[in-house]
């Protein structure tokens, strides 16, 4: 992994040599230094009155670097083996920065203070830096940077697969060292796409420091906030207030991230309001994700009983979280339960609900195994009602985005039109015993219906009693 | 009350109370005659509980844990013994209710020792503090207990009314009337008889038995030659045409020792009306009666005799079989109560009747889960079918059906029609109403212990299941489908050569240490693995190692119907006899599956690899022209360099394109199962001549797969396969498999031969280990590789798979398969080094 950069002489650096001064690292010499994930080199292949060139390479050791660590997935965690680390520009170069240019990055150089202000001629070149050179160029460019991104293609010996994410860039401007080593020192990391080895609170500390004077006005600033921070909410949020008391100019920006799209609201509202309708005693949220739909069930006076099933054990977890589950009274506690569960397997805790709720579930679903899901549902749990939701395939075509036949989710087996529920709905309540009515949910095209549909199942003798 | 005797009878199986006054030498009694473990003492409860044996206030803290250690043991089928006074009817009471709960016969053994010497015993041991008074108050609540013990519920009372009784006392444990187990078959089961002699004596005949007849041309036993014995499932009489005479000939084998038989609800009514208890003569009882009337009172009483001493149920065995005229649940398994004989004489009833006045009852077969497979009768049915490791047997002979035999434990049905329908039934002969397609949450989560036929029991941890159920249910083919999963295989051991991490030399040891004789050598191709199940007509899947479909549908429908037909071509059909096969296969190229991957991952790297060392070797050249001193770095990036196109070189050996099945090469080297058959001990030039026939029939579409023989013994020949292994990969491939030549291999004592190692390439090791793998400074600490558990994990994932298709091709429930395959997929969520 290689950074370079070249100062060329002009009013501000008399002599491009003085780079070394800036750098507290001498022309003449080749130094290493041992860093986080292998060693670093300093040395300098072009040292000219007119232009001075100072080349940082990294070595990795991808060795030692995984060592300690251990994967779940086969196929994924091979790439812990066989990856980019050791060659692109990635965060690793700016941990390495940050030791061997730490002087330099804080803007401080004893011998020739007059220097550390001074706007330098600069030539920054990287010959592997990722994330693509559109984004490179929209985080550099309004940074005074002249952007030169060139993508390196895949396999030149297979021009079919096109080009990688990795750029040759060059980066051409006048600014001073501090400010252009602060950009690398955010942008690297930033741009290699949140593959950071851990974030913690320390890293804020290390963006606000990097950030002054630039990041708060950057129009990517939240991009950049929350990639450099691997998404991570409460972190975002903090070093936003604290670069809004540095700078005082940033007006509070809506997380991009983090923003509940108002489609998963109106269906809350909308399986809510069955509930309030149908008033079961107990309810199953089959598929139950991260809680949403539990935490408004637990709301619902007269549900006293709340049992959200998950196949994947990470996201009962992930529920438990965000539902405090720790920290509920008895009482409360009482009234929930997460459990493990699949609906491809019959399971006798799951039996005599009054009703069961399947939010967004069934479009997961292989069409040829749906069958025995519904002989679960509908013929073995026989719940008193069922709330089915699904998005309406038909609608798509007012998603600009989607393309033809293309579905919202990659996950999603199938998105059916209305016909199609209306068909598959009532052949499953004829099936098992049940009447069967539905409904739209989200703002309704005149034409295409709405963006989600539902379908709502009352077993039959308990409609009849 | 019984009389008191010296030698004391329990059953194996069941609740011995003590009852005695405080002092009356319980606890020593219980030492003399038990192991420590069977006795579960008051005193000990209620220290665990309080931290004080005699702290009276935890008294009802230490009966509850008393009780639920009482429920576990009984529940495990282990004798038990209380050690508590007893004396009251209230403790008895909660003790028989959990031994009755557990269907498992109570004794009380009374020990009525005189107060006085219960005081002086008290008054000896400082931390009993209490008086005489309690001690008398206990005898008289003994005394008063002594008459209603058996109205209470105890089968047996034994009173030792004096300390000599009680220290001339000894016990013997008696086993059950059903504990056959020491009983071994082979056996051939018969289904309900109801009178149908003649086509008894012609199932008999098809057995292999042979009938013998008294002087009146009756027949009265039949034996076979090889020392097989019946077993007959009850129902024997009523409706058919000669019940007497059925009942001649099965007290005869019973009686000389050829049969057993267990009573049926025929029997028991039989029973009572021939001791003259009031039934209700129908349901082919009047038949019966009526035909009974032309015998013997000396024959009468002979079946009197015999019907009221048949037993309900049977184990047999050493556990592995249970005979019950009407099934039996596991829990009742070798029990005795009267809901279990109600159980084994009736079946599963609620008491309702259906519509056609008949008493509903409930599949308990859907519900079944145990490991001992039960045979019954009772419920007519067209066909007998497996439902989780149980047969009814029951096929309406009387009816005009058929009488079903099976034979134990060859697992094969042997029927006769009936002449004729001697009798029209009520209701209408339907199948078991399991759908045995059903899959339950319980058949695969939790702890789980899969019994093997290849490795005995294997466990798996609760949250290796858990990790496998999301990738199984959402990601995998319908399970009715997946009959199978290819288990991992491990490397060789490293190689200690200074280039190789791995070499065939430590191959060839590892196989010639465990003397699996000959091995063969075989070419690994680099694609995706593919589990090819296909049927005659083109039906089938083609799947993944984790269950997920290969192709998609339109792909997969065209290369099964290539597939089956390339298999009649080769005339493989008719010659194994199936309309199924099972193959373990290889699909190429490795793109095609895996192209995401390769771009993304692989490709990706080398572009970033060639770029940014090529770009620093520049760099370094120029500085060293300054005359700084990079040679060290300038040294390293070169051959760095080297290596990324080595890598390059490497992943694009696997990748072609492939346009709909042109360019698509699938290499099969094992044929894993028939409909009927597993292969697993066919040798692997078996295997391979039926893969080369395929490539003959279809040689556009299946590729054949290099091999050599190797002794691995013998250094000149290891030498020719190390060579044949250099040529492989040297033009590119992946490496080379070696196996037992002669495929399934035991040792003895040490149990299953790793079914094959693999020996990859240095070249192809790159896209694992990393590009440049090879640098001795990373050679050096990669060599230090720990292959144990995956040699483990291999050899369990082998035996699940094995199991997976003898289960299959034994026709067992979809359930049954299923569990070893998500066993399988469950083992596979084990954090293992992936680069193994």
């Amino acid at each position: 992994m290689l950074l370079t950069i070249t100062a060329t002489r002009n009013d501000g650096l008399a002599d491009p040599s003085d780079l070394g001064y800036l750098l507290h690292k001498h022309p003449d010499r080749v130094q290493t230094f041992e860093v986080f994930g292998g060693t670093a080199t300093v040395a300098y292949p072009e040292v000219t009155v007119e232009r001075c060139t100072v080349a940082l390479v990294l070595e990795v050791d991808p060795i030692g670097l995984v060592r300690g660590r251990r994967g779940r997935n086969e196929g994924f965690s091979l790439a812990q083996y066989v990856n980019d680390r050791p060659y692109a520009a990635t965060s690793l170069l700016s941990v390495a920065m940050g030791k061997v240019f730490r002087s330099a990055l804080n803007g401080q150089c004893k011998p020739r203070p007059e220097l550390v202000a001074a706007p330098l001629d600069l030539r920054i070149e990287l010959p592997t830096l990722p994330g693509g050179a559109e984004l490179v160029t929209r985080l550099f460019s309004p940074l005074g940077w002249t952007v030169t991104a060139e993508p390196l293609p895949l396999d030149p010996e297979i021009p079919a697969w096109g080009d990688s994410d990795y750029c040759t860039v060059s980066l051409v401007g006048t600014l001073t060292l501090a400010d252009a080593l602060n950009h690398l020192y955010v942008l690297i990391p930033v741009l290699d796409g949140g593959k950071h080895y851990w974030v913690s609170g320390d890293e804020v500390d290390k963006l606000v420091r990097a950030g002054t004077g630039w990041l708060g006005s950057h129009p990517e600033r939240d991009l950049i906030n929350s990639r450099y921070l691997a998404r991570q909410r409460d972190l975002i949020d903090e070093v936003r207030e604290r670069l809004t008391e540095l700078d005082g100019s940033i007006e509070p920006a809506e997380d991009p991230v983090h923003r509940e799209p108002p489609l998963v609201r109106l269906r809350h509202d909308a399986v809510i309001e069955q509930v309030e309708r149908l008033r079961p005693g107990s309810v199953l949220d089959l598929g139950c994700g991260p809680g949403a739909l539990l935490r408004r069930l637990l709301e619902t006076r007269g549900v006293e009983r709340v049992v959200g099933t998950e196949v994947a054990a990470g996201a009962l977890e992930i529920a438990a979280k965000r539902l405090h589950v720790d920290r509920m009274t008895e009482r409360q506690a009482d009234r929930l339960d997460l459990l493990l569960s699949s609906l491809q397997y019959q399971d006798r805790r799951l039996v005599g609900f009054d009703l069961a709720v399947l939010m967004e579930v069934i479009e997961h679903v292989d069409e040829d195994r749906l069958p025995a899901v519904v002989a679960n549902v509908f013929g073995f749990m026989r719940p008193g009602a069922v709330v089915v939701t699904t998005p309406n395939g038909e609608y798509n075509a007012l998603y600009p985005t989607l393309s033809e036949g293309g579905f919202r989710h990659v996950d999603h087996r199938f998105e059916w039109t209305r016909a199609e529920l209306a068909e598959w709905s009532d052949a499953v309540a004829a099936r098992y015993g049940y009447s069967v009515e539905r409904f739209g949910i989200g703002t309704e095209d005149a034409e295409l219906g709405t963006p989600t549909q539902m379908a709502v199942f009352r077993r039959v003798e308990e409609a009849a009693a | 009350m019984s009389e008191a005797t010296t030698v004391l009878q329990v059953p194996e199986v069941s609740l011995v109370v003590l009852v005695g006054a405080s002092g009356s030498g319980k606890t020593s009694f219980a030492a003399r005659h038990f192991r420590p473990t069977e006795v579960v003492s008051s005193d000990a409860c209620r220290a665990l509980v309080s931290d004080d044996e005699n702290d009276q206030s935890a008294t009802a803290d230490a009966f509850d844990l008393l009780n639920v250690i009482v429920g576990k043991r009984l529940g495990r089928g282990l004798l038990t013994v209380v050690d508590a006074t007893n004396v009251q009817p209230h403790a008895r009471r909660s003790l028989i209710a959990v031994a009755k709960e557990h269907d498992v016969l109570a004794t009380a053994v009374v020990l009525d020792v005189p107060p006085a010497v219960s005081v002086e015993r008290n008054a000896a041991r400082p931390d009993r503090t209490f008086g005489a008074s309690v001690v008398r108050r206990q005898h008289d609540q003994l005394r008063r207990s002594l008459k209603s013990l058996r109205r209470e519920g105890f089968r047996h009372v034994h009173v030792l009314s004096s300390v000599e009784e009680i220290e001339a006392a000894t016990f013997e444990r008696t086993r059950l009337h059903n504990d056959l187990r020491d009983v071994t078959g082979p056996f051939d089961v018969i289904g309900d008889v109801h009178g149908c002699r003649a086509e008894l004596e012609q199932l008999l005949d098809h057995l292999g038995y042979v009938v013998t007849s008294d002087a009146k041309g009756r027949p009265v036993d039949a034996a076979h030659p090889d020392g097989r014995r019946a077993i007959f499932v009850g129902d024997l009489v009523d409706r058919g045409p000669d019940s007497p005479g059925v009942l001649r000939l099965v007290m005869g084998m019973v009686g000389a020792g050829h049969a057993f038989c267990v009573a049926g609800n025929h029997e028991a009514k039989l029973s009572n009306a021939l001791s003259g208890r009031k039934v209700t003569v129908s349901h082919g009882l009047e038949t019966t009666l009526a035909q009974l009337e032309a015998e013997s009172d000396d024959f009468r009483a002979e079946v009197a005799r015999f019907v009221d001493g048949l037993i309900a149920h049977y184990v047999m065995d050493g556990g592995r079989l249970v005979v019950a005229h009407a099934g039996l649940k596991e829990s009742y398994h070798g029990r005795a109560s009267g809901r279990v004989r109600a159980f084994a004489l009736y079946g599963d009833t609620s008491g309702e009747t259906d519509e056609f006045g008949l008493p509903v009852r409930y599949p308990w077969a859907e519900d079944y889960r145990g490991q001992a497979m039960v045979l019954y009768g009772h419920t007519p049915t067209p066909t007998p079918e497996w439902v989780n490791n149980t047969m009814c047997l029951d096929t309406g002979c009387v009816f005009g059906g058929a009488l079903t035999a099976l034979r134990y434990p060859e697992r094969e049905v042997v029927q006769v029609e009936a002449a004729e329908t001697y009798y029209e039934p009520v209701r209408p002969l339907a199948p078991p109403e399991r759908d045995p397609d059903v899959l339950r949450l319980d058949d695969v989560l939790g702890p789980r212990i899969i019994e093997t036929t290849t490795m005995g029991r294997i466990s798996l941890r609760e949250e290796n299941a858990a990790g496998a159920l999301e990738v199984m249910s959402r990601f995998a083919v319908d399970p009715t489908r997946l009959l199978y999963l290819p288990p991992t295989m491990s490397p060789s051991d490293t190689s200690t050569l200074d280039d190789h991490l791995e070499h065939p030399e430590q191959a060839f040891t590892h196989l010639a240490r465990t003397g699996a004789g000959q091995v063969i050598c075989e070419e690994k191709h680099m694609g995706s693995r593919a589990v090819i199940v296909v049927e005659r007509s083109g039906a089938g899947v083609v799947h993944t190692r984790t269950g997920r479909s290969f192709f998609d549908a339109a792909t997969e429908r065209t290369v099964l119907d290539r597939v089956a037909a390339a298999i009649g071509t080769a005339g493989l059909w008719d010659e194994l006899a199936t309309d199924q096969l099972v193959l373990d296969a290889e699909i190429m190229p490795w793109s095609t599956k895996a192209g995401a991957l390769i771009r993304q991952q692989y490709a990706a790297v080398g572009a970033a690899a060639r770029a940014g060392l090529g770009s620093t070797l520049e760099v370094l050249s120029t500085a060293a022209t300054r005359g700084l001193d990079v040679a060290g770095l300038l040294d390293r990036t070169a051959r760095r360099r080297a290596d990324a196109d080595a890598y390059t070189a490497a992943y694009r050996r696997y990748v072609w394109d492939v346009d709909g099945l042109d360019g698509l090469r699938v290499a099969p080297f094992q044929v894993l199962a028939s409909r009927t058959e597993t292969f697993q001990t066919r040798d692997h030039l078996w295997h391979l001549g039926i893969a080369d026939r395929l490539a003959e029939a279809d040689g556009d579409l299946f590729a054949t797969t290099g091999r050599l023989v190797v002794d691995p013994t013998d250094e000149a020949s290891a030498a020719t396969g190390a060579a044949w292994w250099e040529e492989l990969t040297a033009a590119g491939g992946e490496g080379m498999v070696v196996k037992p030549l002669a495929n399934l291999t035991r040792r003895p004592k040490k149990g299953l031969v790793q079914p094959g190692v693999k020996v990859r390439g240095r070249e192809y090791l790159r896209i694992i280990y990393g590009l440049d793998y090879t640098e001795q400074e990373n050679l050096s600490r990669l060599r230090d590789r720990n292959l144990g558990r995956k040699q483990s994990m291999a050899l369990r994932e082998y035996a699940l798979g094995l199991e997976a298709l003898r289960r299959h091709t034994s026709g067992e429930p979809t359930w049954r398969v299923h569990e070893c395959v998500f066993a399988i997929l469950a083992l596979e969520s084990e954090p293992v080094d992936p680069r193994l």
